[in-house]
């Protein structure tokens, strides 16, 4: 592995941009990382033959004094974004094999920046999952290992192979989707960044649908800094996309750093919840501790309706998910697998197509919609919604400006360790995290410190509607705050060889 | 206002039976692009060829509504006197079928744009009812699956999908196939005055789900079924008549009516059951996540109110009032804008025109003619200002009615635009008032047969053999009334 | 609330997924745990709460009828499993 991998997105941008480094040398030292590791599964789809094609492009711009913002930055690619030419699964038996002919909003305005694209990024299936062990392709694994011990362990999900290898420095930056928690989690899984940006922030056109109302994009990266120039790119009104928003995007990173003297900062007592383990309780100690020295004032806020937030989501996300997937049928694209009839046909393609999480969340979704349910589940759930949000409306009219709460309730867990007959033990997971999507609003994680068995704990920093500048700021001082978290030495790149033997 | 008479009733074996038909109108829109994307509408293009990748539901597409679309749809609820609701929503309806790509189709269901309203219609010149109107709502049509081109295959055509519609629900109004007809063709005439639907049945721009159902007089709703897709206003009136009778039939045996969903077959004049609609369906309606509620404020519903043209009903009130028409002229002109607009520019070319004979005119000999070629009398090579002139020969005794008709086949023939004055003058058709002239004929003709100059005085009717013989001698250019004259003078009779 | 057997398969058949014969009675107690999980919710009250219809507070995006799409077709049948003339072919549908 070469330093280059270790450069930050912004140190990164502003040697290509200087002519210190070329894209194309760049790019190569991020496509032998991911060569040598490839135990970590991160990638469903590499594309070295295009990512050096668009970084010699890169280069050639730089030469001509055409640097875009992120020019010759080598990024990957969640697979749930629409890549035009290029295989994409969302994580699904059903869509292996297809082949957008239309590239995303989002990764095309990252495209149009001058990124260069590594390949497409491993996460659960459709992205219905906490752990990245749903994808149809196998776990992603985590670059994190409890120190003396083999056992692997999950990255996080759903956008587990964005987190992995953003720690693993595969890529410098990766887009991700959050739907109840989706990026916050996996980054805090894995010691780096992810940032849920407000609902309507970035547009949702060309990124495989999960739960249409809780979808967002935005970035995984290893610096709020980072975090903050992606953000810029991936942000933006898209005339294709009804729920996009005309608001002008804001110069992120001049926010990173800034002062957050005078910011009032809720602390919501109902996240501290029965049974979270003392570790998680003194990391929010300490991250309310960080932002009163930097000059933060700090009050206890009420969030009422918290604790319904998940199992509400747990009937909203399914509900759509259960349309938004119903387009997956075999006749005009992804699997089909044959019937003696059309309804035969739809069956055995949707029940060999879909693995059990999805079926699952289908069954769902399909039952708390149907006819004499609705009004007691999904119109109900809405309602919550509604109450959830009312809650932070009321803090922020209150004269908060963020709120500040642990990211998940734990850290990272072991391969295969929960989830299987259980759903109910994975979905608690997002927890902390879905209250934000339930409400549309903007929510970061940052690594804020180890757990005793030294693995990554992250805080969640909650902000109003649009005020993501907010929200990069007091980040930025929590992880200035916070000790360095340091990346066990690359144990997945030892085994490559080995693998490849 | 016409209650249930006795006359719409059927006979049958046990006594009368009411038929109650309510109607399901799907209204294409007749915007250029599709209700939520850029794609066009066009009719017969080649397969897939007028889809985007919304309409074929690809991986992460999403909807974006046609502001056009929903001011059409706000303009014809204005024409059908209904309710303008500002806060509308569009939902999921979601089910399987492989013409409806998204697996869902986006309609509009506890919330339409419409709510309610009436439409006036013409069962005869004499007889009118009102049929309520229940709600109008925007959705998607889906794609066209063709199932006849392969023994194992069925073929899908994703064209259609997405293709912007309006459904416009009737109340259960209708008590005959006559009604039912009716009210189809004053709805299209509506849609087209307003220009928010061309109303080809032929191409699928309007079609009918036709809700039937039959009861002993007075007694409450018997159990309907739904014939689907009606494409002919002659078809809407056989299928009615023909689930009516099927359903009598069973009634009549005893038996009870299944609700079901029936296609009617013109070639066997029968409706039979369809079964791939058969099984039960929970569409699971719930508000489309990808849109918001459609909302718009008065401001918006009153400037397209005030865009609105004159209307059917008011343009026919108008020309009974104004033109001194029968209200049969004046329902038979205003069934199409173009034919009224051409009627009053007929009307109103010069000065001093009489409306009735231009009426009888346009509505008579001028409209067998234009169905005789097949277009529409406004589309035919005939002007207005023709007709006016032509009118206008016939009042001041240039021509006679009979030799107008000349001039009308001259007009779409060799004299192909010319006035008709001058096709007058050039053919010499003027009509012979002289009376020296008609004087001459008739004494040479009463001169030739003496036996039938004195048969006519004691059997007047003999006079219209004279007339003929004497309009015969002038080559038809006589005045009638002046050959009248003169042989009731010279016959004494 | 929980349900039995028969709603399993009905719910399967309405969204299309044929579950094998040992999968049904998993299923029922998979989907019973989600049902008394999201019960919790029957506790609070909503009387007179608006449902959630947007999540932003924003006016319908509207586009101009102009005709900017299509005349794709190859790319539309690209991905299809089944095709002829630009046609999505499928197993025979019986009206
Ligand atoms: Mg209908
Ligand atoms: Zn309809």
């Amino acid at each position: 592995m070469s330093d280059l991998t270790s450069l930050t997105l912004a140190e990164a941008r502003d040697a290509v941009r200087s002519k210190r480094l070329s894209s194309r040398e760049l790019t190569e030292a991020h496509l032998a990382a991911m060569a040598a590791a490839r135990p970590l599964n991160a990638f469903i789809t590499e594309t070295p033959d295009r990512a050096l094609a668009m970084a010699d492009r890169a280069d050639a711009r730089v030469a001509r004094g055409e640097a875009g913002p992120l020019e010759g930055l080598p990024l990957g690619i969640k697979d749930l974004y629409c890549t035009e030419g290029v295989q994409t699964t969302a994580g699904s038996r059903i869509l292996e094999g297809f082949v957008p002919p239309y590239e995303s909003t989002v990764s095309s305005q990252l495209w149009r920046d001058g990124a260069v694209m590594l390949g497409k990024l491993n996460l659960d299936e459709f992205a219905m999952g906490s752990s990245n062990e749903t994808s149809y392709f196998g776990p992603a694994v985590s670059p994190w290992r409890k120190p003396g011990s083999n056992a692997g362990l999950v990255p996080g999900g759903s956008s587990g192979g964005s987190a992995a290898a953003v720690a693993a420095r595969l890529c410098l930056a990766a887009t991700a989707t959050d739907t109840g928690g989706s990026i916050r989690q996996p980054a805090a899984f894995t010691g780096t960044v992810g940032i849920k940006p407000t609902y309507g922030r970035c547009s949702r056109w060309g990124v495989v649908a999960f739960a249409s109302s809780l979808d967002q994009a935005g970035p995984i990266t290893r610096t709020v800094r980072d975090a903050a120039i992606m953000l810029g790119s991936m942000a933006g009104h898209d005339p294709k996309d009804s729920t996009s928003v005309d608001i002008a995007v804001p110069d992120y990173e001049a926010a990173v750093g800034a002062s957050v003297a005078g910011k009032v900062i809720g602390i919501p007592r109902e996240y501290r919840i029965d049974g979270m383990p003392a570790e998680i309780d003194a990391l929010w100690a300490e991250g309310i501790a960080w932002l009163k020295a930097a000059g933060a004032r700090v009050v206890d806020i009420a969030l009422p309706h918290t604790k319904y937030a998940l199992p509400a989501y747990y009937i909203v996300a399914p509900a759509e998910a259960s349309s938004n997937l119903a387009r997956y049928d075999g006749v005009r694209y992804g699997l089909r697998v044959p019937g003696r009839d059309i309804a035969e046909m739809y069956g055995n393609t949707r029940a060999a197509g879909f693995g059990a999480e999805v079926r699952r969340r289908i069954m769902i979704g399909t039952y708390v919609l149907s006819a004499g349910y609705y009004d007691a589940y999904y119109l109900k759930a809405q309602k919550i919604r509604t109450l959830v949000r009312r809650d932070f409306e009321t803090a922020f009219a209150d004269g908060v400006d963020a709120i500040l709460t642990p990211a998940t309730p734990s850290a990272a867990f072991g391969l295969g360790e929960k989830g299987g007959d259980d759903p109910i033990a994975m979905y608690l997971n997002d927890a902390f995290t879905v209250t934000v999507n339930m409400a549309g609003l903007p929510g970061l994680s940052v690594p804020a410190g180890l757990s005793a068995d030294k693995l990554p704990l992250g805080l969640q920093l909650i902000g109003r509607p649009f005020e993501e500048e907010t929200l990069f700021a007091l980040a930025e001082v929590i992880a200035r705050s916070a000790p360095a978290i340091d990346l066990p030495s690359a144990w997945w790149s030892a085994t490559a060889p080995a693998a490849h033997r | 206002m016409a209650t249930a008479s006795d006359s719409k009733l059927i006979k049958g074996a046990t006594g009368d039976w009411e038929i109650v038909v309510g109607m399901e109108i799907h209204a294409q829109v007749a915007s250029r692009s599709k209700l939520f994307s850029g794609a066009s509408t066009g009719f017969g293009a080649e397969p897939n060829s007028q889809v985007s990748f919304v309409d074929a539901a690809m991986p992460g597409m999403l909807p974006v509504i046609n502001e056009f679309c929903v001011a059409q749809a706000v303009r014809t609820g204005l024409g059908l006197k209904a309710q303008i609701n500002h806060r509308s929503v569009f939902d999921r309806k979601n089910y399987f079928y492989p013409d409806l790509p998204q697996g869902y189709q986006i309609s509009q269901f506890k919330h339409p744009i419409v709510g309610e309203g009436e439409v006036l219609v013409d069962v005869t010149p004499e007889r009118q009812i009102r049929v309520g109107i229940e709600r109008l709502h925007l959705e998607q049509d889906a794609g066209k699956s063709t199932h006849d081109q392969s023994p194992n295959q069925s073929f899908v055509d994703l064209n259609r999908s997405g293709v912007a519609l309006m459904e416009i629900v009737s109340r259960p109004d209708i008590r005959s196939a006559d009604e039912a007809k009716a009210y189809v063709g004053k709805l299209r005439t509506i849609l087209r005055y307003l220009g928010t639907c061309d109303g080809d049945m032929e191409k699928g721009s309007l079609r009918a789900d036709v809700n039937v159902s039959v009861r002993r007089p007075g007694e409450p709703l018997g159990t309907r079924c739904e014939i689907k897709n009606v494409n002919s206003i002659r078809f809407i009136g056989q299928a009615v008549d023909t689930e009516a009778r099927r359903q009598i039939g069973i009634l009549e045996d005893g038996g009870v009516i299944q609700q079901e969903t029936r296609l009617f077959d013109p070639g066997r004049g029968e409706t039979r059951s369809m079964r791939s609609k058969e099984e039960a369906h929970d569409y699971r309606y719930f508000p489309d996540p990808d849109l918001l509620p459609l909302e718009f404020d008065q401001a918006y519903v009153d400037a397209l109110a005030a865009d609105l043209p004159e209307l059917p009903d008011a343009k026919k009130a108008r020309f009974v009032a104004d033109y001194g028409l029968s209200p049969y002229d004046a329902t038979v002109l205003v069934a199409e804008r173009d034919l009224a607009a051409f009627y009053e520019r007929a009307v109103a070319v010069g000065e001093g025109r009489d409306p009735k004979l231009v009426a009888n005119w346009v509505t008579g000999d001028i409209a067998a003619y234009a169905n005789a070629v097949g277009l529409p009398v406004h589309a035919t090579e005939i002007t207005p200002e023709q007709v006016a002139g032509l009118v206008d020969l016939i009042v001041d005794g240039t021509i006679s009615g009979k030799i107008a008709k000349d001039v009308l086949a001259l007009m779409v023939g060799e004299e192909r635009g010319a006035a008709p004055r001058d096709i007058v003058e050039r053919h010499g058709l003027r009509q012979v008032t002289d009376t020296g002239a008609i004087e001459a004929a008739v004494d040479a003709i009463m001169a030739a047969n003496p036996d039938k100059v004195a048969q006519v005085q004691a059997k007047p009717t003999m006079l219209g053999w004279f007339v003929g013989q004497a309009m015969k001698a002038t080559g038809g250019k006589a005045n009638p009334q002046a050959v009248n004259a003169v042989l009731k003078g010279k016959l004494g009779i | 609330m929980s349900i039995d057997q028969a709603t399993v398969r009905r719910v399967a058949q309405l969204a299309r997924i044929t579950l094998a014969e040992g999968e049904v009675a998993h299923l029922q107690g998979e989907i019973n745990a989600i049902l008394s999980f999201v019960a919790e919710l029957d506790g609070v009250d909503v009387t007179g709460v608006e449902p959630m219809t947007s999540v932003l507070p924003m006016r319908l995006k509207r586009r101009a009828d102009a005709v900017t799409d299509g005349g794709i077709a190859p790319l539309i049948v690209a991905n299809a499993t089944a095709s002829e003339d630009h046609l999505f072919a499928v197993p025979k549908v019986i009206e």
